[in-house]
Formats: C-alpha cells, structure tokens, sequence
C-alpha cells in the first residue's frame, strides 16, 4: 500500500473471506482489504467499532477514529466493501442485501465478537444499520453519519443523485471518468489538502477500478421496482425496535442527505442523540473531529446508565399555559380584553375577549388537528408577534404539537439555517415568509396566516389558510399533552455563532411563566404592553391582558414614544415589556407623545428591558418617562429566562453600599425565585474549570439551576453535552461573580475573556471604567496573541464621532490608560474605530470577536478595514 | 563572584558592569574604551586577541560576553571574525581558565526572518534562514556557546529585545535625530505591535542568568519588559521624552507595502556617514509585529522587569531634560 497520510501501514490489512452472498456461486472466497488499530492498541479492549464507507469513499474515509480510538482502548475496524477501496473487484453485481451478507462474511472471518458498535456512512450507513438489525446480540451502539434510510415516495430524489442516476449519464459519470468522485470530494468544507485527496483517488485510479462505484449509485432503490427496495424498506422499519443507544453526527451543507433524511432517522430512532455541525457537509468526517465526540458519546454510555440527571425535580406542581385562557374565557372576567394589536393610527386594531380567545384557540386547535398536526409534531410559526401568533401559540400547545419561533431579526440566512435545522412539519407564515419559504426549500406543510389569492397560493405552495382552519365550529376535545413532553423550540439570537434551537417542555415553559409572575408580581388582570417577545407571548398564561404596539418587530429601534403610549392608554396598561433598542428610540421620540399617552405612561407600575444590557443614564431618562414606574433589569438567556432581577433602585444601592464583591462588572440583582447560581472559577488558560461555587468575588462562569431552565439543546449533542457537564445545572457561557449578598455581576462571555501572562481579564468591568471617559461613547477590551500570553487592547468609539481607526491619538490613549490604571490594568494598545460591530438581534450586544480579530491584524502590522 | 564582563563600553554591556558592582562581585571588563563603569577593572583588548583572552578569563569564575559587531551593514568577514571567532575563542579561552559559568547575550534576530511574531516563544536559532551578516554571526555564535554547555562550563544564551535607555544611540538617538527634522516613517500607520527591553531590566535578566545557571543552561531566553507596544505609541513616547515634535501617523500606501526597501533608499539618501541607519531589518522590525511570550523565561530566571515602560520613559525624559 502507498503511503496515506493519517493512517499507520500497520492498520492496513487483508483478509480472505468465504463468500455466503447470494450474488457468488459457490466456494467463493473473496479478498477483503480493511484497516484495523489492533496493533496500536495497548492493554483491555473496549469494544469494536466497525465503520462502513459509502459511494465513492472507502476505509481511509475513518482514520481519524482508528487513531483516536487506539488511544482510548478501542478497536477500530474499517471494511473496504467489495468492488470498492482495496478490496476485491468480483465484477458481480452486489446488491443491498448481499453488501450485509458480504459484512457478516467478513466479521464471521475475523470473529469479531461484540460489544460492537456500528458507524456508517453514506450508504455504508444503510448497510451497517441492515447488519445491526441481524446481528443485535453483538450490538452495543450505532453511529450514523449523513445516510438515509427511506425515501418519501412523494418527495423528489435529490437533483445530484437524479443526475447520476441518469442513464446517459451514469456510467460516463461514475466509472468512465471519475467525475462523481471527484464532485465528492469536492464537498469537503474547508477543502481537502492534495495530500488527502490522493489517498482518496488511490483505489480508484482506473475505469475499471471505478466499476464499483457506478454499480453502488445502480443500486439507490430508486422507486418499488428496484431489487434492492424491499431489503431497505424491511431494515427502515425494523430499526424502530433497535433499543441500542444512537449517535447521528450530521454536515447539514449536504446536497444529498439534508436535514429531511436526520429527521427521518430520528423518528425511526428516537432515542438518538443528535449533533449538526453547522457549517460542514457530507464528508462530515472530513470537515469535522468526530472521533473525539464519539468516543466521548461511547464514554458517557459506558459510565451513566442511562437517564440524564434531572435538571429540577420535575414532580411538583404543574399548570398548563393555557390554564388561565380557559378560566377566564369562561369566568366573570370572559368579556374584558385577552389580547389587542394596536394600528398605526394610535387606535386599537384589533382585539379578542378571554372568552373569544379561548374560543378561537380551542376551534384552531380542532381545525390544525384536522390537517394532520399531532402531538410531537412541529410547527414553524413566522408570524409577526400579535393577536393572531398568540391564537397560533395556544392551539398548537393545547394539541402537544411543538412550537418552532426564530426571530426574523435573524436575517434571511440565519432564519433559513433555523428553520431547514428543525425540519418543521407545518409552517405558518405571512407572505413574506411563505416566499421564503419557496424560495430556500424550507420543508413542512404550508399554512398561510392571511389571505393569499388562488393563484399566488399554487405559486408558494400553500396547501391551507388559518383561517380556514380556525373557523370549525367544533372545539378540540383531545387529551392534554404530558407536562414533560417538549412545547417549544426557540432560537438564540446567533450573536455567539450560529443561532441555537432551545428545546422546552410543558413544564419547563409553565416555570417560566411562574417565575415571571413571581419576581414582577405580575397577577391575572394586570395589562401589559408587549415590546419583548419571549416575554410577552406569556402575557395569556399569566392571565394578563397584552398589546401589542405598532412597530416592525424584526427591528426592536422602531418602537415610537407614540406607538408604546398609545398602545399602554388602550388597555390602560400598568406593565412594559421592551428591549433596550426599542426603548432608545421611545426617548428619541418623546416629544410625539399625545396628552392621553402621557397620562397612560405615567400609570406604567412597571417597566420592564430586557434581551442586552441597558446603560444606567438611559434608565435615569426612562424613568421621567414613567415615572411611577419601578424599572427591572433582569438578566437571562434564551436557555433560561429571566435568571435573576434588579430594579433602578436596587442598582443604586448596589453602587453607593459596596461590600465584598461590588464591582468589576454589570450588577443584574439576585437570583430570581426558584433559581439558583453558583460560579465555576476560571484557571489561568480562561477555562471554566473550578468546583462550582458561591463564594464572593471568584470570578468564573456563571451556573444556573432553575425549574424553567431548558430541556436541552435541538440536534446539538455537543452543545449541550458541554453547556450540563455539571450535572443538574446550566452553564450560561456567561462570566461573572457573586457578592457578599448574593447578587451576580456579570464580566462578559467565556470566550471574550483575556488570558494574558499576568492573569485572567475580563472585559465588561475594564470597558466601563474607559466609557466612564467623556471623551469615550462605547468600549470594547479584547485579548489578541496566543492564549495564556495574550496582550490586553482597548478599542474605543471616540465621543467625538471620529471616523478614523488605527492608533489612538497620544492624548486619547493616555485617558485611557489612565482610567484603566486605577483597576491595575496596562492595555498593550489603544485603538480606534468609528463603531463596534454588533448582534443583529438587539444591536447592542458587542461581537467582541469581530474586534478582536481586527485588533488582532492591525497589531501585526497588517492593514484591515474596520469589522 | 568573579566575573568577566565582554562590550561593557556599550549601554547594555556598561549597565551589566554596574549591575554585578552593585550586587557585590568582583567585575573585571574587557573592551577597546574604558568601560567608565566604577569599581570596574577594564582591561584593553580586543576579541581578535587569543592570548590577551586567555590573559583576561584566568581566575574569572563567570564571564558574559556582550561584545560583538552591531551593525546593520559591513563586511560579513567582519562580522564573521568578531562575532563568531571571538566567541568561540573566548569559550575556549573560558574553559582553558575554568570559568564554570557563561552567559551569551544573543538577539531574537537569530531565529526569525522578518515575519510578525505575536506572543512567540524562543525558537531556536537558524543562520541559514535569517537576514543578514549581523543576525546570521550571532546566531552561529548562539549555536556555538550553547553547544560549549557541558559538565564544567555552563553556558546559557540570553536575548534581550530592542533595548532601550538614557544614552542609547542605536534607537533613541536615531529617532530623535529623525523626528528633530520631521522625517520619521511609521510603517502600516505605526500600529504593529513591538516588544522591547530598558536596559536596566535588560542587565537584571542577564545577572539573573548567570544566577540561576542550574536551571537556565544549554537554553535561549527572550527578555523583553513584557510591555510590548504599538511602533507608534513608542516612537511618540520617545520623542515626547526627547523634547521633539512626535511623528507623523499616516504614511501613503505605497511605502507600506516596499516596506524595508523604501525605507532603506529613503534613510541611506539622507545620510552622509556611508552607513544607513535604517535596513530592510530594522524597517521589518518597525513594520510588523514583534512580541514575546514572556512566562518561560520570568519562570526560570526568577526575575520580573523591575522599571516598567513609562518609568522608563519617565527616566529617558530627566536624561533629555536635564541636558537641555
């Protein structure tokens, strides 16, 4: 064999093999080529993977498993299948089922016995599931990589596939030339170095050696007639009684084998721990390390038993969401406002009773249950926050069907990236998003939220109008979902990458609500005004009457003075909800507000900003806005909403009474009911690594624990393996720390922190000492350089609205090294920029990032524009 | 201790000097000028002399050897001569004496070539891929006395990074010099990120070595204030503590990108004394990123920079001031 690199020749090894598949007459013997780590393995064996290429690839396709495997004790074993690889060409038709006889052949021949855990790929990944399902006494796991198992009769075959399959084209394509190899390899995301692509291109170097491979893509059972159709669709549906634990490991960038197929597969394998890698490919093993999650995945199988250890005891006592809706809508109070829209022009314009609420949510229910959603199904609601998404919201828990919101603030792409991720059943949407919809691919059934034309219909696809379905006279008379069975999947703003889906249960979403109700003593009967949308979609459980303003809501900075008064005075309102952005464009229009707006606002008991941060000198201005209002600042993420609570009065008291621990970061209050923190001190290298604690003034990662935490993350084992690798509690991502009374000062995000020689930084408390500069607007410390020698830069906005970055001016930068001298902090350089990038969500958030990496090329001398 | 300082006419050789007188040892010099080190015993001579060297180590228990050839242009036979002949003659001459310790004062110049180091560590040095007979010599040399590292003679190399200080003719003088008649080029907008010593913390870290020679020999070590800075920020803190006008910022595109060469023909052009000031070296130096990992080298020398950057600064400026 040729030099490969990545693989030891050790590995390399052949075997002759007693043929049992039907396709070899009698006394056969065929010569299997395999890659195999036994020799590098040193003391007790683990158990086996047996790792089972697809079209065009072949063993080399594992080695990063072969190697990562024989250092944690695991035999790896990588067939070359026949007519591929270096393995015999018989010149024999092989069909499915005799790819699995041909598989029990070889590990018959080699007596490979279990515990065995089979790994697949492409249609490797059909066959290693066939000889999974006949040999399950060996079985201990199965790892699947981008494959699928069934296709949907009513579904096209991919466009790729339906070119290589083409007559005219199939054999040009795959044997004559080596073109579908080539466009294989092709998909690696970042590309693969020659050096790789060689060993790839190896085995097939001629026609001839490439007869294999037109005959693998000859043998996709396209349709019933196939010969191999009926093998695939037996193992399709014995799968579903395979009780071994899953891992799926997926490139989402893959033309063939899209999210459509995964979530196929974890259907038929719903115990499946799933992880996307946003980003890669079809060669999944390629683009990314997948050795180390799998054998983490085969560790944790090995060392817990199963169950994951409950976040919060999830007994205790549980009332549904819509538990206030049916109340009301047939108590006392049944005839008051439930829900409104506020128009443009200041009056209500739209707006549902308690008891037309309940009415509306129970006849959409019964009219979505008779298209076809159920309990577990998902649905993709893309319409704006309002009435008619607070209708949607209720029926489709009310039917157990799992709500799917991402926030259009995400972008098109970003959304896009959501919504494909979440393979959603039925998606609701305005026209713009039934365009989209058309337009990317999005899957799911859909449903259109307002009238559409016939025609226009036919164009985007709409098989169903809401309000159609909500006009049934019959209400849903069907079983409530169980408490624990996942509600909602929302999505995180994608400021820290790309945006994550956040599963929720019944339960977990009611906690929130609670919690909610709890910290703001919020009771049924109170009004809110709705500018914040996670929140604001609670307003109905918690039995509040809500409104929602006028304003574009995938642009938070449109919200008007006018529009959030008019809207307070409609209801007579005495809570707001809105977010940062929104309420810095209500004091910029201050001015517009009507006598009767003024008046409603000075009614505001409480206000209520949050999603990013929020200055103190804009809570000074608000509070002249409304000032009978009691202003929370509470902190959270989507993961766990809110996690603690502080008032404009509590953060006075925090500043002007200073005990161990004040300081060096944003005060967010205490812990809000029901929730716990506790800090996980960072070592000298910025890893979260300490005991978790709540000791004053250690600074580390910030720990939740809370009834209303999330369940888990959506087809992101990793993710989520890292975010509870505390057992029983959340790791935010956040760093902070505790004072002497239990309040938490946050100091930035994990990944911002600054590992320099002389210790650990972190940014927030740096960049207010700087921002405190009247000559500064905005701040942002960064750490460029290797980790754990990192040099400390601050990069500022100029008040003065300079346009210039690069060096600070000597006087500029010596303020600012003299304000950060105070906190013993001497930054390597000061630099300039006429902004600072940040999210696309609630545009205040920083990407420090994005600083960084451009602070990083200025520094070594290397001209970039600005982020 | 007895120890045989080589250079100690220079800054960094003289504060070296003055450094062990102060902490007690018995310091011998040698060197073409008297070292005006007090306390100090100088002895004339010259690298190029074997027997004068033999003469000057005997009795010595340490020497550190400073002297050599620092020059951006000349003779590479020169060079050769003086920095690698006269340091491998001098280890012989130690050896032959029975000197137990031996401290090389060597540049990070000696292992990379022109490309931007940021947090980098020690490397180690390479004659074959850096620019220049200064760098090239010196790294032989550096190869030289770590290889003489054995049971007898300890021998570690120390490379202390752009020094600086009251006095210094090398940087301080030539950007003043520069700025004085407004024409001091910042490369790429003065921006890249520079790692440099004050000599005192220079001398500190070379003492340091010949301390702690158990846990140093046979090693390269960076030294450097662990304070690096902006090319810009420092050529403007200079020549605010010189009393002249501070560079200016931007400079047109075209002379970022020919950086070294423009900057040689634009210095060489005007100067009179043959030798231009400014190389393609020294321009790389100012144009891209030059910062150290410092964590090794505070470790096993026990040491920590006693003056910080604007104490130095601080102290640059009363030189300036008090000659004006």
């Amino acid at each position: 064999m040729v030099e490969l690199p990545g693989v030891d020749p050790m590995w390399s090894t052949y075997l002759d093999v007693p043929s049992t598949a039907a396709v070899d007459p009698d006394g056969t013997v065929n010569r299997w080529h395999y890659l195999d780590n036994l020799p590098s393995l040193v003391g007790e064996t683990r158990g086996t993977l047996l790792c089972v290429h697809g079209n065009p690839t072949w063993s080399y396709l594992w080695r990063t498993l072969l190697a990562a495997g024989a250092r944690q004790g695991w035999r790896v074993v990588a067939v070359d299948q026949l007519e591929m690889g270096l393995s015999e060409r018989s010149g024999r038709k092989r069909r499915l089922a005799d790819r699995i006889r041909d598989l029990e052949d070889f590990t018959g021949a080699l007596r490979l016995r279990g515990p065995l855990v089979t790994v697949g790929h492409d249609w490797g990944g059909v066959v290693s599931l066939g000889f999974a399902d006949r040999n399950r006494e060996d079985l201990a796991a199965v790892v699947l990589t981008n494959t699928a198992i069934h296709q949907d009769p009513n579904a096209p075959i991919p466009a790729p596939l339906r070119l290589a399959l083409n007559g005219a084209v199939h054999r040009l394509g795959t044997s004559t030339t080596p073109a579908f190899l080539e466009t294989t390899l092709a998909l690696a995301r970042p590309r693969l170095s020659p050096e790789v692509r060689a060993a790839y291109r190896e085995p097939y170097r001629t026609a001839s050696r490439r007869r294999g491979i037109e005959q693998f893509v000859a043998d996709i059972p396209v349709g019933p007639a196939h010969p191999s159709h009926a093998e695939l669709t037996r193992i399709a549906g014995n799968i579903r009684t395979l009780d071994v634990p899953v891992l799926m490991l997926w490139g989402p960038e893959d033309p063939i084998f899209s999210d459509t197929y995964l979530n196929d597969l974890t259907r038929r394998l719903p115990q499946a721990d799933v992880h996307r890698f946003e980003g890669a490919g079809h060669l999944v093993a390629e683009d990314r390390d997948i050795a180390a999650p799998i054998f983490d995945w085969l560790g944790d199988r090995e060392s817990i038993s199963g169950a994951k250890v409950p976040a919060c005891a999830s007994a205790g006592s549980f009332t549904p969401l819509w538990q206030q809706i049916r109340d009301r809508g047939t108590g006392d109070s049944a005839s008051t406002p439930a829900v409104a829209d506020m128009g443009t022009d200041g009056e209500v314009a739209r707006l549902l009773s308690w008891r037309e609420l309940d009415h509306r949510v129970s006849r959409l229910a019964a009219g979505l249950h008779r298209i076809g959603v159920r309990s577990g199904s998902r649905v993709s609601l893309m319409v704006p926050p309002g009435v008619e998404l607070t209708v949607l919201i209720y029926a489709c828990l009310r039917l157990g069907a799992v709500i799917v919101l991402a926030d259009a603030g995400l972008g098109a792409k970003g959304l896009s990236r959501a919504v494909r991720g979440t393979v959603p059943d039925f998606l609701v949407g305005i026209e713009r998003a039934l365009v989209a919809a058309r337009v990317f691919g999005w899957p799911g059934t859909r449903i259109s939220a307002g009238p559409v034309p016939a025609s226009r219909a036919r164009l985007l696809g709409v098989t169903h109008h809401l309000s159609d379905l909500s006009g049934g006279s019959s209400a849903y008379q069907g079983a409530d979902p169980s408490p624990d069975s996942d509600a909602a999947i929302l999505f995180t703003s994608g400021s820290t990458g790309p945006a994550k889906g956040v599963v929720y249960t019944h339960r977990q979403l009611s906690a929130m609500r609670d919690t909610l109700a709890v910290t703001l003593g919020l009771t049924p009967g109170s009004a809110l005004v709705a500018g914040f949308a996670p929140f604001a979609l609670l307003g109905p459980a918690l039995g509040a009457s809500s409104v929602t303003p006028a304003m574009d809501v995938t642009a938070p900075g449109t919200l008007t003075a006018r529009a959030l008064s008019d809207a307070a005075a409609a209801i007579e309102a005495t809570t707001v909800f809105a977010s940062p952005a929104a309420l810095r464009n209500v004091l910029a229009t201050a001015a517009d507000i009507t006598p009767r707006g003024g008046q409603a606002l000075r009614r505001i008991k409480i206000l209520l900003s949050a999603g990013a941060p929020i200055p103190s000198s804009l809570l000074e201005e608000l509070q002249a806005l409304v000032p009978s209002a009691s202003l929370h600042t509470p902190y959270g993420m989507t993961e766990a909403l809110p996690v603690t609570d502080i008032d404009r009065e509590g953060i006075r008291k925090a500043a002007a009474l200073p005990v161990p621990g004040t300081g060096n970061g944003v005060c967010v209050g205490s812990a809000v009911p029901a929730a716990e923190i506790c800090i996980s001190a960072l070592d000298s290298s910025g890893a979260a690594s300490g005991t978790p604690t709540t000791k004053p003034g250690v600074t580390g990662e910030i720990l939740v624990r809370a009834p209303h935490v999330k369940d888990r993350y959506f087809r992101l084992w990793l993710t989520e393996r890292e975010s509870s690798r505390t057992a029983g509690w959340h790791r935010t991502g956040d760093v902070g720390h505790l004072d002497r009374d239990g309040r938490l000062w946050v100091e930035g995000r994990l990944a911002h922190v600054i590992t320099s020689a002389s210790g650990v930084l972190t940014p927030v408390g740096p960049e207010q000492a700087i921002e405190k500069l009247d000559a500064v607007r905005q701040a942002a410390m960064v750490g460029v350089g290797p980790a754990g020698t990192q040099a400390a830069v601050a990069v500022v906005v100029p008040a003065d609205g300079g346009k210039a970055s690069g060096l600070a001016p000597t006087g500029l930068a010596d303020s600012v090294r003299q304000a950060l001298s105070m906190g013993g902090l001497s930054p390597a350089a000061v630099l300039t920029l006429p902004a600072l990038p940040t999210d696309v969500r609630h545009n205040a958030k920083i990407d420090r990032a994005a600083v960084a990496k451009w602070a990083a090329d200025v520094l070594e001398g290397r001209g970039r524009k600005a982020p | 201790m007895k120890v045989l300082v080589t250079g100690a006419s220079g800054m960094l050789g003289g504060a070296v000097a003055s450094r062990l007188v102060r902490d007690g040892h018995t310091v011998r010099t040698f060197q073409r000028r008297p070292s005006g080190v007090p306390g100090a015993v100088d002895v004339a001579g010259d690298l190029g002399d074997r027997a004068g060297l033999l003469r000057v180590v005997s009795g010595m228990e340490g020497v550190i050897h400073l002297a050599a050839k620092v020059s951006f242009t000349g003779n590479p036979a020169d060079f050769r001569r003086i920095n690698v002949d006269g340091t491998a003659d001098l280890l012989d001459a130690a050896r032959a004496a029975g000197v137990e310790r031996f401290v090389q004062v060597s540049s990070p110049s000696v292992a990379h070539t022109g490309d931007s180091l940021v947090g980098a560590a020690a490397e180690p040095a390479n004659p074959q891929r850096v620019h220049g007979a200064y760098a090239q010599t010196k790294a032989q040399s550096e190869i030289l006395a770590l290889a003489a590292d054995g049971r007898d003679l300890a021998v570690a190399a120390v490379r202390p990074h752009i020094v600086w200080g009251p006095g210094d003719a090398q940087l301080v003088e030539r950007v003043l010099s520069r700025a004085r008649v407004g024409r001091l080029p910042l490369l790429s907008g003065g921006t890249a990120l520079v790692d440099t010593t004050y000599v005192d913390n220079a001398a500190t870290a070379i003492v340091a070595a010949l301390a702690r020679m158990e846990y140093v020999h046979g090693q390269a070590l960076v030294v450097t204030n662990g304070e690096p800075r902006p090319i810009g920020e420092l050529l403007a803190r200079i020549c605010a503590a010189g009393g002249v006008p501070e560079p200016q910022r931007s400079v047109p595109g075209w002379l970022g990108r020919f950086a070294g060469s423009a900057v040689e023909t634009f210095w060489r052009g005007t100067h009179a004394d043959g030798e231009p000031p400014m190389t393609r070296f020294l321009a790389e130096q100012l144009s891209t990123a030059h910062w150290f990992d410092q964590r090794r080298t505070r470790e096993l020398l026990d040491w920590t920079p006693s003056i910080p950057l604007d104490d130095g600064f601080a102290r640059l400026a009363a030189h300036y001031g008090g000659r004006a």
